[in-house]
């Protein structure tokens, strides 16, 4: 799964341009699906199994696109305007590397010439591809850009940009390939989503939601951890299990879902934490209020420095959360 | 390409000048309806107040449902409490800066009662509050004590800016997004007849997009297209010896096309769709520059299970003031740009997002 999760970090996909990474995770998981396809916004749709004895129809969803930055304005100079696509903290991109689609690299610098103390906001910011002037410049407005850092393994922690949310793409194809190899049915019928345009407002999975109307929504995601120097008075730490998300700023998980996942990880001996997480949220907040309703929960996986160019995750906590969806997938949900 | 301005203009002076504060759009609605009636083949009013046109073409078979949306409302205020003597209290109604408040005439309720925006003049203010910017809860919109038995509680309040035309720029009030709405009433007029053109004119949209999301529920179209205004800040120079970066669109560079704003990724299918034609048919056009603003787009692309959705817009100096400016040439270029669009437009275009 490692060698997964590497060759996805390195595909680049800002919200909306997701198309070369869905082609390549359709590639993996293409044999092992009973139905696949593509909606009209972007969302990669795999079904496995159908709905058996007491079995529900699962929707679980991570999402393929990462943050990023979009060019607004070339200048004469052939310097590059940007703006951000999801969210991108300025304090991150001061000095660091870029990459548009088409392959061209880029630093980052700041106008002016004095000592910075504030951190400047993107509006003062520009991108230097080393083009002459403007006639120069092979970038156009709406061109879009991703960080551009190298993979790094620690070992125990894997560090790397966009692990937001290749982390839980990798998951989600490593329980498709568990499932797909164990030859045995499953009792619910699993749609896996692998989802668009997350990062810039839960856009892509609410419509696939609508399209599938499951009767369990499940996302697979990064979350925060409380573990650094003076950090968030968060109880999740990288190394402790994966977490069962009971709220998030966007999200109260139902009841019932929580209850689910939590026996099946007690049951199998799984360590887990409980996860309340005070700022941000995942595409189950979308998929709960899609028709009707969808009870809906969220299996996280923690992070350190989520939307940063070196997010960082302990490779037990990944492997235990596939291991645990793996096992939701062959256990009864109990709820009503 | 339009040809008859004298006709186009009084249509726009008409829309621009009516009130329709957003949950008030009636008298923009009725007058709508008077002019797309004889071209329409379905008219109908939803529960939100959406009104909801189907031009059906006449190819036989399957024809592709093209959603084309307008906002009817427009930012403005709401009285909210009488005082005495005529003097209102007020609140803004969708996106309006304290800025623009004083000394400004407005238009109360629907029979556009005449009322002002008052300050005390300098010589009773006191130096240190002369640059401050005085909070709404400090303001009344005053009708005198005459006209207190035409308004009440509840009544919207527009500015009182008439329309008018001076040289090749038109200055108006509500051009966002009667502008839009003019536009779409020009493409029912001549509606394309090999797709059904499924037009909203839609409420509510300077409060957070409302009708729209449930018009597209119940046009349930295959692709949508949306007509607003954007802000042109393209004064020739901002500061002196520095480029301007951040001018969203210019002026006379024609229609506005969206790659993407903070509501809407536009569908890269119908952007390049957008693109082609515009080059193929030497159309008057730019791009938007990425960036803050959203339009009903926004609550249409994520409705039922997805609709692939773009943006154009009108681009316009001061939106959300008591006085928009644009060139008559851009209404012009953008009416032509989205009418050749339609002439064109084929589902071959929506090829499957996974081929």
């Amino acid at each position: 799964m490692k060698s997964l999760l590497k060759s996805l970090v390195e595909i680049p996909a800002p919200p909306g341009h997701e198309k070369e990474l869905r082609d390549y995770v359709r590639e993996e998981v293409e044999t092992m699906a009973d139905e696949i396809r593509v909606d009209s916004m972007g969302n990669l749709i795999v079904r496995k199994g159908e709905v058996g004895e007491g079995g529900k129809r699962i929707m679980i969803v991570s999402h393929l696109d990462e943050i990023g930055l979009i060019a607004t304005h070339i200048d004469k100079r052939g310097f590059i305007r940007f703006t951000n696509m999801g969210g991108v903290y300025p304090s991150y991109l001061l000095g660091g590397r870029v990459r548009f689609l088409d392959g061209t690299r880029g630093v980052i610098d700041v106008e002016g010439t004095g000592k910075r103390k504030k951190v400047p906001g993107l509006d003062k910011m520009y991108i230097d591809i080393g083009a002459e002037n403007e006639n120069q410049c092979s970038i156009k407005i709406g061109d879009v850009a991703v960080f551009d850092r190298p993979w790094l393994d620690l070992g125990k922690r894997v560090v790397s940009k966009a692990l937001d949310d290749r982390v839980g793409v990798a998951v989600m194809v490593q329980t498709l390939r568990e499932v797909h190899q164990s030859q045995k049915r499953t009792p619910h019928e699993s749609w896996f989503v692998f989802s668009n345009q997350e990062e810039v407002g839960l856009r892509g999975a609410g419509p696939a939601a609508y399209q599938l109307e499951p009767d369990i929504g499940l996302a697979i995601d990064v979350t925060r951890t409380g573990d650094t120097p003076q950090g968030a008075k968060m109880d999740v730490c990288l190394g402790d299990g994966p977490a069962i998300k009971i709220r998030d700023k966007g999200m109260l998980s139902h009841p019932e879902v929580v209850d689910w996942m939590i026996d099946v990880a007690q049951k199998h001996k799984i360590s887990y934490q409980r996860e309340v997480l005070e700022r941000g949220t995942t595409d189950a907040a979308s998929i709960q209020l899609t028709r009707g309703g969808v009870p809906s929960g969220c299996l996280s996986i923690p992070c350190r420095y989520v939307h940063s160019p070196s997010e960082m995750v302990d490779w037990d906590d990944v492997q235990q959360a596939a291991i645990l969806l793996e096992k939701l997938l062959f256990e009864p949900f109990l709820g009503s | 390409m339009t040809t008859d301005n004298q006709l186009d203009l009084s249509l726009i002076e008409t829309l621009s000048n009516l009130s329709g504060v957003s949950g008030a759009e009636s008298a923009v609605r009725e007058r709508v309806m008077k002019e797309i009636k004889p071209f329409a083949d379905e008219i109908q009013v939803d529960p939100l107040g959406n009104l909801l046109v189907a031009c059906r073409g006449e190819d036989s078979g399957p024809r592709m449902k093209v959603m084309v949306a307008a906002h009817m409302d427009e930012v403005g205020f709401m009285l909210t409490a009488e005082d005495d003597d005529g003097c209102y209290r007020f609140a803004k109604v969708g996106g309006i800066s304290d800025k623009y408040l004083t000394g400004k005439s407005v238009w109360v309720g629907k029979e556009q009662v005449p009322g002002v925006i008052g300050l005390p003049p300098i010589h009773l203010t006191e130096k240190k509050d002369r640059k401050k910017i005085v909070p709404l809860k400090k303001l009344r919109i005053d009708v005198g004590a005459g006209s207190a038995d035409r308004v009440q509680v509840g009544d919207r309040a527009v500015f009182a800016t008439p329309f008018k035309r001076v040289g090749d720029s038109l200055i108006g009030k509500a051009f966002d997004d009667r502008l839009g709405v003019a536009i779409l009433i020009e493409l029912i007029k001549r509606a394309p007849r090999h797709i059904d053109l499924l037009a909203a004119f839609t409420v509510q949209e300077e409060i957070g997009l409302r009708g729209a999301r449930v018009a597209a529920y119940k046009l349930n179209p295959e692709c949508s297209i949306v007509l607003d205004t954007t802000p042109a800040r393209d004064f020739p120079v901002w500061e002196e010896g520095v480029e301007n970066a951040f001018y969203n669109t210019r002026l006379g560079k024609g229609a506005a096309v969206y790659t993407a704003d903070s509501g809407t990724i536009s569908d890269p299918r119908l952007v390049q769709y957008l693109l082609r034609v515009g080059e193929e048919e030497g159309l008057s056009f730019q791009f938007r520059q990425p960036g803050g603003g959203r339009t009903d787009a926004a609550a249409i692309h994520r409705q039922r299970g997805g609709i692939p959705s773009v943006s154009i817009s009108v681009p316009t100096r001061y939106l959300h003031s008591p006085v928009s400016l644009v060139r008559l040439e851009d209404y012009q270029a953008t009416l032509n740009f989205v009418e050749t669009a339609l002439k064109h437009i084929s589902p071959d275009i929506l090829s499957p997002m996974g081929a």
